[in-house]
Parts: C-alpha cells; sequence; structure tokens
C-alpha cells in the first residue's frame, strides 16, 4: 500500500469554484462542491475508519467501515460515498457507530491470518491500523469456519507476489487497474463467500498485467506488496525525486533505509503523474547498484590496451593533457562534447559550456539529433518556440485525440493512461500509424480512424487532412486572421488546395483510403478541442521537420493551438531530453534557444563566462564522424550516451570512434562506446546527485540525491574538474548555483530557483515576471513568436525505396517495460517481458519466405544484416517489419541507413528497405561484435571485470 | 463455475472453436453482449470453453479478466464438458433445514465427488444450486432438468439408476 505516513484523503479532490460548508464533529469545514463526507472529515483533521475508500479512486462503499451519522437522517450512511450538502451535521463518533464499525472489523479479523508481528506489511497496513483505531479485541467467531486461510501464493511477477490469504476483497486493486491504470486486468472472481481476487483466469505474470504497480499501492493490506519491502522491510524515510526514464518525468518518493532504496512509489502530488507511474519507473531502478557499475576512473592508451584503473586526479589530468595536445596539433576545433538527455539540466549545460568556454569551439551536440530535433526546427518555425505546447492536465479537456507515430502504451504509459482516461470518457480518437498499435484497440478504447499509412508517407497524409480541412471550409478563419501572417497563410492555403494533395490523388501514395482521411480530417476540426500528440514515428525520417511543420500547420489552421484540451505536443522520448535541448546542447544554439550568431545573447554569455564564444555553428553528431573518419576531428568527451548503439549506419560510427585519439565516455556502465574509449569517468545514476530534469511538457522537477555517488563524483562534479583541469575555472558548490546562472542568462528560466521548485514541486517554463509561476499551456494570448506562420510543406518520397532486392520497409521502435539502448532495463527484472529484440512480421510476408512464428531470420538492408527472432503479428501490415533496439547484440542500428531529416541531420530510423530470409546463424557483424565484447571485457581490471561477469 | 476442468468427458476443440465463433456472430450488436454469448456457447456446447474467454474478450474490446469475472460470477457457468447426466442438489435454507448434506455426503460416498464435478467415468456431474423454488418438498434436486422433492439417498440412487437405465 501507499506510505501510512502520507494523508490518504479517502475520496479523489473535486475541482472547482463552488463549495460547501458541513459541520464534523462540531468544527465547520468548507469544501468544493462535490466532496465526500470522508474527504472533508480529513480536511477538517478527522480520520474516519475506511478500508475500501482511498483518495485515488472512485469510492465504492463497500466495507461499511466508514460509516457516520448525520442529522436529522435515518441510518448510518457511508461518509465514502455520501457528498456533502450545505449545513450538513455529520458525527464521527458515538457509541453506536463504534459497536458497528467493531463489529465489521471482527468480521474482516475472522477470516485473515493473525501473523501481523512476521507480515511484511507491518507497520504499514491499514487493516492493522483500522483495527486499532476501531478498538477490535476480540474476535467471537473464532477462526475456525470457512476461511480463505489457504489460497496459493502468486509470486510470478518479478516485483511483486499476491497473497490472497491476506484479503479483504476491497476490490481497490481492480479498481486501480481499470480507473488508474485502464488495463482491466484484474477481477473480482467468483461471488459471495467465493470472491477471489484474480488476474483473469490465469497467474500475474501470464495475465494483461503490464506491472504499472497501482494495484500495489492501492491494496490496504500485505495481499499485494512489493517484493522488494518483503525482502527489505519497511523504509525510514522518504525523499521526493524524478524518475529517469522516460519524457513523461514522472515524480517519485524514492523509500529508504539509510543510503538504500526499498522501493520507489510514484508521488501522489507529482503533477506530471498525479500518483500513478509504470513499470520502468516504479520497479526498474536496481540498475543503479548492479554490480557491472564501473567505480573507479580508468584510462589506456589504445583501444586495445587493458584498461588501468587511476584515481579521479589523474583520470582527469589525463584527459585534460590529451585535449590540450590535440588542439594544439590539429587546431581548436578538433575536438568536441556529446550531452546527455540522461543527465540534469545542470549538468547538460556544464558540458555545454566546458564546450563553448573551454575547448573554446561549438562542436557540442547531443542525443537529441537522433530524435526530436526536427521538432525543435519546426516548432520553432512555425509557433516561435522548440516545445510542446500543453501540460498533461490538458488531455481531460480534449475531445479528440490525434496520436502520430507515437505507441504511448509502450512509450509513455503514465500519459496514455491519463488519454485513455480521457478517451474512456467518450473523447474520439485518430491514430496515424503503420502499426496497429494497442491504442488503435484495446480494452474499453477503440479508435475512430486509424490511417494506417505506408512509413514516409506522413507529410502526404497532413498534406491530405489539411486539403479536406481547408477545401470543405473547415479552416477557422478568424483564429487564423488574428493570430497568424496573413500572407504566409494565403500562400499555404493555395498550395494545400491543389488537386495533388487531395486524399484521393495521395491515396496510392500514402496507402490510406481517402474516406478515411476526409472522415478523420472533418473529425479533427469540428470536435471541439482537438490535440496531437506525436512521437518519433514523426521526426525520424529524411521530411521528419517538414511533418512537425504540417502538424503545426493543420493546429493553426483550426484553431487548435492556445488553449486547455488543444496543442501540438511531442511525447519526449527520454526524461531529459527537453532540458537537454534547452540548455543549450546545439551547435548552433546557445541555451534557451538563441543563435550563436545572435551578438547580444553572444555577448552576454561571453561576459559572464568571461571568455570570446565562437559565432558559427560547431559539428553536428553526423559530422564529426564524418570529420573523424577524414582526420580533421581527433578528441571527443560523450557524457552518458551511448552514440555507439543508438546511432543508426553502426558500422560507418565504429569507423568514426575507432578513428579518435582520445575519445573520453563518462557514463555508469562500460557501454558499446566506451568500448572505443580512451579515458573511462565513472557516471552517477539519478539517484546519486541533486540536479533537474525536463519534461515533455517542460516541467522542470528535482532530482535528488539519496545516496552518495558510488564513485566518488557526481557527473556535475567530473565536468567542472575536467574544466578546471583545462585551465577553465568552474567553482560551483551546489546545483544550485548552476541552476543560478542559466537562470541569470536565459529568459525563459529567469524565474526558476531552487527555493521555488521547493516550494512549488515543480515548474513549467517559461518562468519569469510575465509568469512567475510558470506556463502550463503555451501561445494563450499570441504565439511566442509573435504572428504564427504557415509554412509550405511539399510532399518529397524519401530516397529510401523498396526494391526487388529489398522488398520490405523496416521501422523501428521500443515497448514498455525496456527503456532505449536498454544499459538500465536490461540490467533489471524487467527482462522477464523481454529477453532480445525480435522482428515484427505481418502472415502474408512470413508465409511467402516459409517464415514460421519463432524462426530465426536474417535482417538485411544495402548497410548490413543481423540474425533475430521473427514473430508474425497482424499488428504489421503486408510490406513493413518491425523491431526494436533495446539489445547491442541483436544490431538493428547496423541495418538502419545514413539517411537523415533534411533540416536537422536527425536519422531515418523509421524508413529502410529491407529483405528478410530464414537464417539459423549470426550475421558476420554478429559474431565481430560478441568476440569484440568479449575482448573489451578482458581488457578491464579484475574487480570491474566480476562485475561485468556477474 | 469453479471447478478445474475434469478431464471425465472428452472435447472437441474444433466443436469448440464452431460454437464460439457461431455464439459471438449471433449476439455481436447486443449491448452487454458478454452474457449472452457465454450463455449461447453453453447452449451449444454444454459448457465454455477456455478460449472463450479470449475470443470473447477480444470480440467485446473487454480485457480477458473482465470476462472471466462474468463467467465466474454466475453458477450456471461450467467450464468443461458436463457427463451424460446432471444433478443439481439444492443447497439453500429450506433444502438446507431439511437435511440436503446427507445427500452431498451420500453422493460423496457413492461417487467420489463433492458438490461439483463429474465423476471419473463421465456419467454424472454434480452442482449446487440456490433454491429451486420446490422449498415445500425439500430436500430438491433437479436431474436432467426434472425437478424432485423429498429425496432422500435411497430415492437418490433410484433415480440416478433410472436415469442410467434411460441413457
Ligand atoms: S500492476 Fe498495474 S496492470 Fe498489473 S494488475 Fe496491477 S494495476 Fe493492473
Ligand atoms: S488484493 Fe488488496 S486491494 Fe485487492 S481486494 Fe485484496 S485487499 Fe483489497
Ligand atoms: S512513465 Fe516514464 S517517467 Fe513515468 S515511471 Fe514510467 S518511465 Fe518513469
Ligand atoms: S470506506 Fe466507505 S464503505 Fe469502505
Ligand atoms: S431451499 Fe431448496 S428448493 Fe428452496
Amino acid at each position: 500500500m501507499y506510505s501510512n505516513k502520507v494523508i490518504d484523503h479517502g475520496t479523489p479532490a473535486r475541482p472547482g469554484p463552488a463549495t460547501v460548508t458541513v459541520q464534523i464533529d462540531g468544527a465547520a469545514v468548507t469544501v468544493p462542491a462535490g466532496t465526500s463526507v470522508l474527504r472533508a472529515a480529513v480536511d477538517a483533521g478527522v480520520r474516519i475508519p475506511k478500508l475500501c475508500a482511498t483518495d485515488s479512486l472512485e469510492a465504492f462503499g463497500s466495507c461499511r467501515l466508514c460509516l457516520v451519522e448525520v442529522e436529522g437522517r435515518r441510518g448510518f450512511p457511508a461518509s465514502c460515498t455520501t457528498p456533502c450538502e450545505p449545513g450538513m451535521r455529520v458525527r464521527t463518533q458515538s457509541k453506536r457507530l463504534a459497536d458497528l464499525r467493531r463489529g465489521v472489523m471482527e468480521l474482516y479479523i475472522s477470516d485473515h491470518p493473525l501473523d501481523c508481528l512476521t507480515c511484511p506489511a507491518n507497520g504499514n497496513c491499514e487493516l492493522q491500523d483500522m483495527a486499532g483505531v476501531t478498538g477490535l479485541r476480540e474476535v467471537r467467531y473464532g477462526q475456525d469456519g470457512a476461511n480463505h486461510l489457504t489460497g496459493a501464493k502468486d509470486t510470478s511477477n518479478p516485483y511483486f507476489s499476491f497473497d490472497p490469504t491476506k484479503c479483504i476483497v476491497c476490490s481497490r486493486c481492480v479498481r486501480a487497474c481499470d480507473e488508474v491504470q485502464g488495463t482491466f486486468a484484474l477481477t473480482v472472481q467468483g461471488r459471495g463467500f467465493d470472491s477471489k481476487i484474480a488476474a483473469g483466469p490465469v497467474d500475474f505474470m501470464a495475465s494483461e498485467c503490464v506491472s504499472c504497480g497501482a494495484c500495489v499501492q492501492a491494496c490496504p493490506t500485505a495481499t499485494l506488496i512489493e517484493k522488494s519491502i518483503a525482502e527489505q522491510g519497511q523504509p525510514d524515510h522518504a525523499v521526493v525525486t524524478t524518475c529517469a526514464y522516460c519524457g513523461v518525468g514522472c515524480s517519485f518518493r524514492a523509500e529508504m533505509k539509510g543510503a538504500e532504496v526499498v522501493r520507489m512509489v510514484p508521488h501522489k502530488d507529482g503533477k506530471a503523474n498525479h500518483g500513478h507511474s509504470c513499470v520502468k519507473g516504479r520497479f526498474a531502478w536496481g540498475y543503479a547498484t548492479h554490480p557491472d557499475r564501473i567505480r573507479t576512473p580508468m584510462v589506456r592508451d589504445r583501444i586495445t590496451d587493458p584498461w588501468r584503473e587511476v584515481t579521479w586526479d589523474e583520470a582527469i589530468a589525463h584527459a585534460a593533457r590529451e585535449i590540450r595536445r590535440i588542439q594544439d596539433r590539429h587546431g581548436r576545433d578538433s575536438v568536441g562534447g556529446i550531452t546527455s538527455s540522461r543527465c540534469t539540466n545542470e549538468e547538460t549545460y556544464l558540458v555545454q559550456k566546458l564546450v563553448r568556454a573551454a575547448f573554446g569551439n561549438n562542436n557540442v551536440d547531443t542525443c537529441a539529433r537522433v530524435c526530436h530535433s526536427p521538432t525543435g526546427y519546426g516548432l520553432k518555425t512555425t509557433l516561435g518556440e522548440s516545445a510542446g505546447t500543453q501540460d498533461f492536465d490538458s488531455v481531460e479537456h480534449s475531445d479528440c485525440i490525434v496520436v502520430i507515430g507515437a505507441n504511448p502504451t509502450d512509450g509513455h504509459p503514465v500519459f496514455a493512461s491519463r488519454m485513455k482516461q480521457r478517451l474512456r470518457q467518450g473523447a474520439k480518437l485518430i491514430v496515424v500509424d503503420p502499426r496497429r498499435i494497442d491504442l488503435v484497440r484495446t480494452p474499453h478504447v477503440v479508435a475512430d480512424f486509424h490511417l494506417q499509412l505506408r512509413p514516409g508517407t506522413n507529410v502526404a497524409v497532413l498534406n491530405a487532412l489539411a486539403h479536406v480541412v481547408v477545401t470543405e471550409g473547415l479552416a477557422k478563419e478568424d483564429y487564423v486572421r488574428a493570430r497568424c501572417e496573413a500572407a504566409e497563410y494565403e500562400k499555404w492555403k493555395t498550395f494545400i488546395a491543389l488537386p495533388k494533395n487531395s486524399p484521393e490523388a495521395l491515396e496510392a501514395e500514402t496507402g490510406v483510403p481517402a474516406a478515411q482521411i476526409r472522415g478523420a480530417a472533418r473529425l479533427y476540426a469540428t470536435a471541439g478541442n482537438a490535440a496531437i500528440y506525436y512521437g518519433l514515428g514523426v521526426t525520424e525520417h529524411s521530411q521528419g521537420s517538414t511533418t512537425v511543420m504540417a502538424i503545426a500547420n493543420l493546429a493553426m489552421a483550426t484553431g487548435n493551438i492556445g488553449r486547455p484540451g488543444v496543442g501540438v505536443n511531442p511525447l519526449r522520448g527520454q526524461n531529459n531530453v527537453q532540458g537537454s535541448c534547452d540548455m543549450g546542447s546545439f551547435p548552433h544554439e546557445l541555451p534557451g534557444y538563441r543563435h550563436v550568431a545572435d551578438a547580444a545573447t553572444r555577448e552576454r554569455f561571453a561576459a559572464r563566462w568571461g571568455v570570446t564564444l565562437q559565432d558559427e555553428p560547431g559539428l553536428r553528431i553526423p559530422n564529426m564522424f564524418d570529420a573523424a573518419i577524414d582526420g580533421s576531428f581527433k578528441a571527443l568527451y560523450v557524457q552518458g550516451e551511448d552514440i555507439a548503439q543508438s546511432d543508426p549506419d553502426t558500422q560507418h560510427v565504429q569507423k568514426a570512434l575507432e578513428s579518435l585519439e582520445c575519445l573520453i565516455v563518462q557514463d555508469i556502465f562500460l557501454n558499446e562506446t566506451a568500448k572505443y574509449a580512451h579515458v573511462f569517468l565513472p557516471g552517477s545514476s539519478f539517484l546519486e546527485k541533486d540536479g533537474t530534469f525536463t519534461n515533455a511538457e517542460r516541467r522542470i522537477s528535482p532530482v535528488r540525491k539519496v545516496m552518495p555517488p558510488l564513485a566518488g563524483l557526481a557527473d556535475w562534479e567530473v565536468t567542472m574538474a575536467l574544466a578546471n583541469a583545462l585551465g577553465y575555472p568552474m567553482h560551483y558548490r551546489h546545483p544550485a548555483e548552476i541552476m543560478a546562472e542559466i537562470a541569470e542568462l536565459t529568459p525563459t528560466f529567469a524565474g526558476v530557483s531552487y527555493d521555488k521548485l521547493d516550494r512549488l514541486g515543480s515548474i513549467q517554463w517559461p518562468c519569469n515576471d510575465a509568469a512567475p509561476e510558470g506556463t502550463p499551456v503555451m501561445h494563450e494570448q499570441q504565439f511566442v513568436r509573435g504572428k504564427g506562420r504557415f509554412v509550405v510543406t511539399d510532399y518529397v518520397a524519401t530516397p529510401e525505396r523498396t526494391s526487388r532486392r529489398f522488398p520490405l520497409i523496416l521501422t523501428t521502435g521500443r515497448i514498455l517495460s525496456q527503456y532505449n539502448v536498454g544499459a538500465q532495463t536490461r540490467r533489471t527484472g524487467n527482462t522477464a517481458w523481454h529477453r532480445a529484440d525480435e522482428l515484427e512480421i505481418h502472415p502474408h510476408d512470413a508465409e511467402q519466405r516459409g517464415i514460421r512464428d519463432g524462426d530465426m531470420v536474417s535482417l538485411q538492408s544495402r548497410k548490413g544484416e543481423t540474425t533475430l527472432r521473427a514473430v508474425v503479428t497482424e499488428r504489421m501490415q503486408p510490406g513493413v517489419v518491425y523491431t526494436t533496439f533495446h539489445h547491442p547484440e541483436s544490431g538493428v542500428n547496423v541495418v538502419t541507413t545514413e539517411n537523415s531529416d533534411w533540416a536537422t541531420n536527425c536519422p531515418e530510423y523509421k524508413v529502410t528497405a529491407v529483405q528478410v530470409v530464414l537464417q539459423a546463424h549470426k550475421s558476420d557483424w554478429q559474431l565481430g561484435f560478441a568476440q569484440a565484447a568479449e575482448q573489451q571485457i578482458g581488457l578491464l581490471p579484475g574487480r570491474a571485470r566480476r562485475g561485468e561477469g556477474g | 463455475m469453479h471447478e478445474s476442468r475434469s478431464q471425465a468427458v472428452p472435447v472437441d476443440p474444433a466443436a469448440e472453436r464452431a460454437a464460439i465463433e457461431a455464439a459471438i456472430e449471433q449476439c455481436r450488436d447486443l449491448r452487454g453482449a458478454t452474457l449472452p454469448m457465454l450463455h449461447a456457447i453453453q447452449d451449444r456446447l454444454g459448457y465454455v470453453p477456455a478460449a472463450a474467454v479470449d475470443a470473447i474478450a477480444a470480440a467485446c474490446n473487454l480485457s480477458r479478466a473482465d470476462v472471466h469475472g462474468v463467467l465466474t460470477f454466475y453458477h450456471d457457468f461450467r467450464t468443461a464438458p458436463p457427463g451424460r447426466h446432471v444433478l443439481k442438489v439444492c443447497r439453500a435454507e429450506a433444502c438446507q433445514a431439511m437435511g440436503c448434506e446427507r445427500l452431498e455426503r451420500h453422493l460423496a460416498d457413492r461417487c467420489g465427488i463433492a458438490m461439483r464435478g463429474t465423476t471419473a467415468d463421465g456419467a454424472l456431474t454434480v452442482e449446487p444450486v440456490y433454491c429451486l423454488g420446490n422449498c415445500a418438498l425439500s430436500p430438491s434436486v433437479l436431474l436432467d432438468g426434472r425437478l424432485h422433492g423429498r429425496v432422500t439417498p435411497e430415492r437418490l440412487d433410484a433415480l440416478l439408476a433410472a436415469a442410467e437405465a434411460r441413457a
């Protein structure tokens, strides 16, 4: 259950301005209309006993423990299901009530094992607490009657267990799974005395359960309980921090015992997640103390040499010496750095500052290059700000939700649950995706339209949608006239109305029936509040930036920007990809998305940092690789990113890394990139440092240190040491001082401080004098750039075409239980759900090739080949295959190509022409990879190697 | 429906599939189609096979757990084929007062099955019911759909023997 140190209000808050005043045990309390008596009592400081109610769920009224007396009414109404009415006088204690409550408890306890002292929930159990407050002293029925004390425990889930003998059948778990998570994996089996909670006809692991943990939090007993609590005992204190996995940025209570995490529980006051979580943040944190963690700095001269463990001072001095030596020989621009979307804002800021001020160039880039760089470009061009327009709560006001190239139930699960809540309330849903993702049809949710386009035709589909809006007179001309540039709009309108953009004309190209496009366009334009959510299926294309602008065009034309319920919302992949972009990680932009050529901004930074700054953009990641191969780029500092695994065209990347004279890798594990490194600086996990992450809704949330860094230094301290060794002084005593500098130099962050974060919990930028508490919804009065700008979005097919040799299209993505390159999740119990990357293929394509479900197949492109297991599924459309990239040895990016977005070089992961054939053995690349991996582990010093092996 | 599948009576997977498909087709457009679908399947097969849960969940866009909950809520559904004869023994108040446990005990001794199950030879399935509306003549049983009152162990033996002779 949730910690009993946190107040449970019993029933959910009721929003709204109207209030009622009631008397509870003689004290007056004023609450929003619709508030239950139970909740009002908590507000008045009175805790009415309860068992089946909790504030994350609608009241159910089954346990009869929360009975009260209401003056002038007969009987004993349940306070959880009784709304407050004006003037109501409630009595929560009387002899009669005490007897009734004790009677209820007696019945529960007569069928409950009396092993409180050895129970894992001891000290944090509502049933135990209720036995206490109701004054239960004896159980007259004895325990010899018919009971449920012999049920078998279900331990199939890696993270929690289900012990039916302790269950009181309050159904909080079932309701949590239905209402909060929206998976409907649990039910009350049977009825009456036979009632029992069941995950359908099977155990938890074989059921539909996605292991979000909502039922475990909701359970008032030890029936559903974290295995970590059973093993380690109850926590002694808790620290509020932020999940380090995805861009939802859930707030968590790290429940601790000394410096040991006992469990992570989603924080009820977290504004991104409101007390919900997914399997990753909730349970998959064990990697932080995994034996594979490297705890000592290491250096070597050549990448074929064994690593030497050295002190921090030696490692830092060595790295600094190498950088200066290389710059002396090959010029100032021969070195660069890569920031991480996994690290904090403060750390990212420091790395780009190090590159610009200490290296003296603009050769800094970030992993957002390979995911959301087109978002930055596209939204900046059209709306004026490189970020999503809404907060997550906005979805509660949406009447129509469009999901394009995103798979929220896997990629952004907690937000997906919110979205599904709204869809179950009746909002309409349009899914634009080559695959039949879960949202298309999942229990109690069905998409109204699924535009199952051919990969690579996003712009064509969006143009066709806009064509319908414009030619059928559905555009909101008033809105556009008031808020957008008129001339550009007219130009766009003329373009989009051309017959070549009609759904009929594009049908052959996109594969989407024109009638569906027309239907979807009408729905989007006329539903009321319509919101677009999109993901990497939009950006990772040769026309990624064009697609983002086409989305913005469509939203502006229909007046769907600038209020709750609407907007254009990129679902950011990594926890801090928004933040790393905000912090000036791109070679052409200083923090706050200001171009390095902008003299005024540059001067401010130069003055504050005491250096002169280059006014020309530096190298992007792909340029760095090319320059490394041609010999002009020699040293790279990579913080917390595994470019060797995550970037496309692996063999090209490997060649580039091998060409470097000095590669400095800072990471918590010896990742793939580290295998090419000369200096290894051990990183720190999110549990080991203070800082902030910024999520997909621009929300800056605190990350708090709960344990000392395993290797002695937090990542920001390492960057600082490197700067100092390079002769550029950095002396921050705490990340709060770094944030103060960011706020001083960045207008959108001007009002952000650690004090304010402590006070408000989190802040959505822009935060400044105009919006001192932050900005949930952007572009409310006008667009950030002034007038919104329509951009003509010509559809240009990707050069990547299928051919006789490569007749299928490969698209890539991820799944719920694994995260990105898998460095963390592969080192947790989550492997129970996903042990290896698999290739999804349509039955028709499989049959043609003689492939059966579970066969090993070779996936081949003009770039390379790799062998993996096939899954035959109708989620795919014929002609398209799909896989994930969570495991290095599957080498999916050996197959992807060098194609990229025209504006930002974001790689085209989502379209590769491939062939699939039956193949039992591994590809040459995989054999080479396995050999090299083994070799590298052999080069680790003994102590670290034992870790890698274990 | 709480008894696990008995192996006593063989199942025909093809017939199961056909019955499930037909039942789903027949009820697809009804509101709250789950219960009618389950009934239609039991009408066709005499029981609701495990595969029906997945099929109904998919057809009605429910979770498997949703369907499992409905299936187990009603005592009438069986998850395994019944024996050649079905005996429902009333266990509600009047019949309890008039000694239905004697019948239960007798069945356990005679056929080796408790209040829910099918004999190893596939001859008889026993199920509890709660009031057959025949309280004045309790204890009551329903054998292959025919009501009998004032049933003693001896009469029960005779009824079962007669039924088996007819079959
Ligand atoms: S862990 Fe989540 S998905 Fe699984 S049963 Fe519990 S609430 Fe449902
Ligand atoms: S498992 Fe827990 S939450 Fe679910 S019914 Fe039992 S006691 Fe209540
Ligand atoms: S949804 Fe994202 S931020 Fe939230 S717990 Fe899961 S991985 Fe963490
Ligand atoms: S808490 Fe109100 S009835 Fe259970
Ligand atoms: S109680 Fe058995 S028939 Fe009514």
